[in-house]
């Protein structure tokens, strides 16, 4: 397919606050050091929600709105691809733990936030975005399943598209069933053009092979997070080199994304 | 947008197994829908449960994945040759060439709700023989039917609620467009489970009888449970038959769970669906409504139908036969639409005792035998997603 360009970044997990530190730890000017991720409070949720809204909602807005910062974009010119392996496991467990019970009261606004899309469903609320909105999941594939997702979108003429890939742990005792240890939310802007300012071109395409990406872009602990193979990809923006990494997707296939520095 | 040939597809329902069933169902105005006998959920609903579920276990390969949700999809696949059909694109394209897109809510979610009715007293953890990652997670289904079908195409599931199934085959088309794949299989799967029911009831939106959409006293949905699937290849000289012309996507940026009041998202999906299927709405000649049988999502789909087409079109439910099978509703009445177009069919609404008289669209509620040119079909879930889908003949 044609090249895209990727306008900007958000990035929210352990030691890995924001794209400017993250760019510096990627591209390997800064050393990782582990930091827990404080709880982000963004401006464009409703105070209500801002405090009390699943967390999930929370993360994924705030990375989307860091992407968005800036870019000369906005919020509701763009489509959005959201992508999770996990969804809200916080309200997925008290929805379980309500139905084990003998009255099986299900809270009604639990209900609605467990819906895969509810991330997505409050970010075009909260940003008036009224375009396409998908919501995927593809187990530990997550992040390459919305990047070609997004890829589509651009390709079909969407003027821009927001991908937000992210992944918080489940509490116990569905942790122990899904190892997912560190939360991790990474969202990118891209377009077809070149109208406002660009950090990187990427080509992407599909391939035989099972993803070649180096491990040791991934801080220690994220390995587990699908959401964590964005940041070789990253790491490549951050060096701001022309490179190919390529990431595992389905069985036997692997996504390869060449990044373009642009300056 | 370049249309995309449906070689194949098929359908699971609480009306039957394959087209055959549902069209002899739509056709004599049986509903699927019974009292609710689901397991142990003692709610006053009435839902559409597919038989023979429980005695359908998966194939041996796939006995990891063992969940009702997975069954279903299975049994799915075997329906109208649509494995078959595959079989000889896998020749054709290659295995991986093949994209495999599914819509689901739930997945196997009833799999980690028997779990926590099994905790340990002492840990709290689930019981061994509970697997995440093979039931409950949402890309489940999808690996079932990846490998069920031995594909290796680019593959996901999307699950945007009750729209699920529907943009499936949106971002089929655009994958295919973009080269990432020569064809699509793409469908949806959701199965009955306890969070469905009791999460309906806390929103107060079961009805107590058999769903009537379009009815006046309507009062709520009846769930279903469903797998369709439907096979998607460029369309191309040589290939005629019926096909995807045009989809179209909004969201409502509105409300997580109740539509926009004038059916804002709903206009844009349909118009965004007209326009890349460039035709005009006087070209559609019937609509098969998201149509839930619940007051407020019937009132405001109306009023964009009437917004989009002025009141000319003939419009109505399947939700009255099926139920609404929420992640798979996209793609059961994609089938239905199908179907429609092939055998120059309408299904009037069924359950209706008086067509609501603040509805301004032509609900038809007999059914009606005659040729379509175009079938649009909606489909709205929680989060204010939209998705409408133009299906019409290929030459």
């Amino acid at each position: 397919m044609t090249p895209f360009y990727l306008h900007g970044v958000g990035v929210l997990g352990p030691g890995l606050h924001g794209w400017q530190a993250a760019r510096r730890i990627l591209g390997g000017e800064q050393m990782y050091r582990y930091e827990a991720p404080h709880e982000p409070k963004p401006d464009l949720l409703p105070q209500n929600e801002r405090r009390r809204g699943p967390k999930t909602v929370r993360w994924t807005v705030a990375v989307a709105q860091e992407a968005l910062q800036g870019t000369g974009f906005s919020a509701a010119e763009a489509a959005a691809v959201f992508t999770s392996s996990s969804g809200d496991g916080e309200t997925m467990h008290q929805i379980c733990e309500s139905l084990a019970r003998p009255g099986r009261e299900v809270s009604p606004t639990r209900f609605h936030n467990s819906v895969h899309n509810a991330a997505a469903g409050y970010w075009s609320i909260a940003s008036g975005s009224c375009r396409t909105s998908v919501t995927l999941c593809g187990h530990d594939a997550s992040f390459a399943a919305g990047l070609l997702e997004a890829a589509g979108l651009v390709s079909a003429g969407e003027p821009a598209v927001l991908l937000v890939a992210y992944d918080l742990p489940y509490p116990q005792p569905l942790l122990s069933h899904r190892p997912i240890r560190e939360p991790l939310a990474v969202a990118m802007l891209f377009s077809a053009q070149a109208r406002h300012p660009a950090l990187a071109q990427w080509r992407i395409s599909l391939g035989a092979g099972a993803g070649n990406a180096a491990p040791s872009a991934v801080p220690p602990g994220l390995e587990s997070n699908p959401a964590a193979q964005a940041l070789p990809l990253l790491a490549a923006v951050a060096r701001g080199r022309t490179e190919t990494a390529s990431i595992t997707f389905t069985y036997g296939q692997q996504l390869e994304v060449e990044s373009q520095a642009c300056f | 947008m370049k249309p995309l040939t449906v070689t194949s597809f098929t359908t699971v329902n609480a009306l039957g197994e394959g087209n055959a069933a549902i069209l002899v169902a739509l056709r004599g105005r049986r509903s699927g829908l019974r009292r609710n006998d689901f397991e142990s959920a003692s709610i006053d609903t009435w839902i559409g449960r597919v038989e023979g579920i429980e005695s359908a276990p998966l194939p041996p390969s796939l006995s990891l994945f063992e969940c009702r949700n997975n069954r279903l999809a299975v049994l799915g696949l075997r329906q109208d040759g649509f494995e078959q059909a595959v079989g000889r694109a896998r020749e054709r394209y290659g295995d991986h060439r093949i994209a495999v897109l599914i819509g689901t809510s739930t997945s196997g979610v009833r799999e980690t709700e028997r779990a926590y009715a099994e905790r340990d007293a002492v840990t709290g953890a689930l019981p061994p023989s509970y697997h995440y990652s093979e039931t409950h997670n949402l890309f489940s289904v999808c690996e079932v039917v990846r490998r069920y079908l031995g594909l290796s195409g680019p593959s996901a599931t999307i699950s945007t609620a009750c729209s699920s199934s529907a943009k499936v085959f949106a971002s089929a088309q655009r994958l295919i467009d973009a080269g990432f794949a020569d064809a699509a299989v793409v469908g949806g799967v959701d199965s009955l489970c306890l969070m469905t029911l009791y999460g309906f009831q806390s929103l107060g939106l079961l009805s107590r009888e058999p769903s009537r959409p379009c009815d006046e006293a309507r009062d709520g949905i009846s769930i279903g449970e469903a797998a369709g699937f439907a096979l998607l290849e460029r369309s191309a000289a040589g290939r005629p038959g019926v096909g995807l012309i045009g989809y179209g996507e909004s969201s409502d940026a509105y409300h997580m769970s109740a539509p926009h009041p004038e059916g804002a998202g709903a206009i844009a999906a349909m118009r965004d669906a007209l326009a890349r299927a460039q035709i005009g709405p006087g070209e559609v000649d019937y609509v098969n409504m998201h149509g839930t049988g619940t007051p407020a999502n019937d009132r405001t789909e109306d009023m964009a139908l009437h917004r989009v087409f002025g009141g000319a079109v003939t419009c109505s439910s399947t939700k009255g036969w099926t139920g609404h099978t929420l992640g798979a509703a996209g793609i059961v009445e994609a089938v239905i639409s199908l179907l429609c177009l092939q055998e120059g069919f309408v299904p009037g609404n069924l359950n209706v005792r008086k067509v609501d008289p603040a509805l301004k669209s032509r609900i038809a509620v007999a059914n009606e035998e005659r040729k379509l040119r175009h079938v649009v079909s909606n489909s709205f879930g929680f989060g204010g997603n939209n998705c409408s889908l133009v299906f019409g003949r290929l030459v």
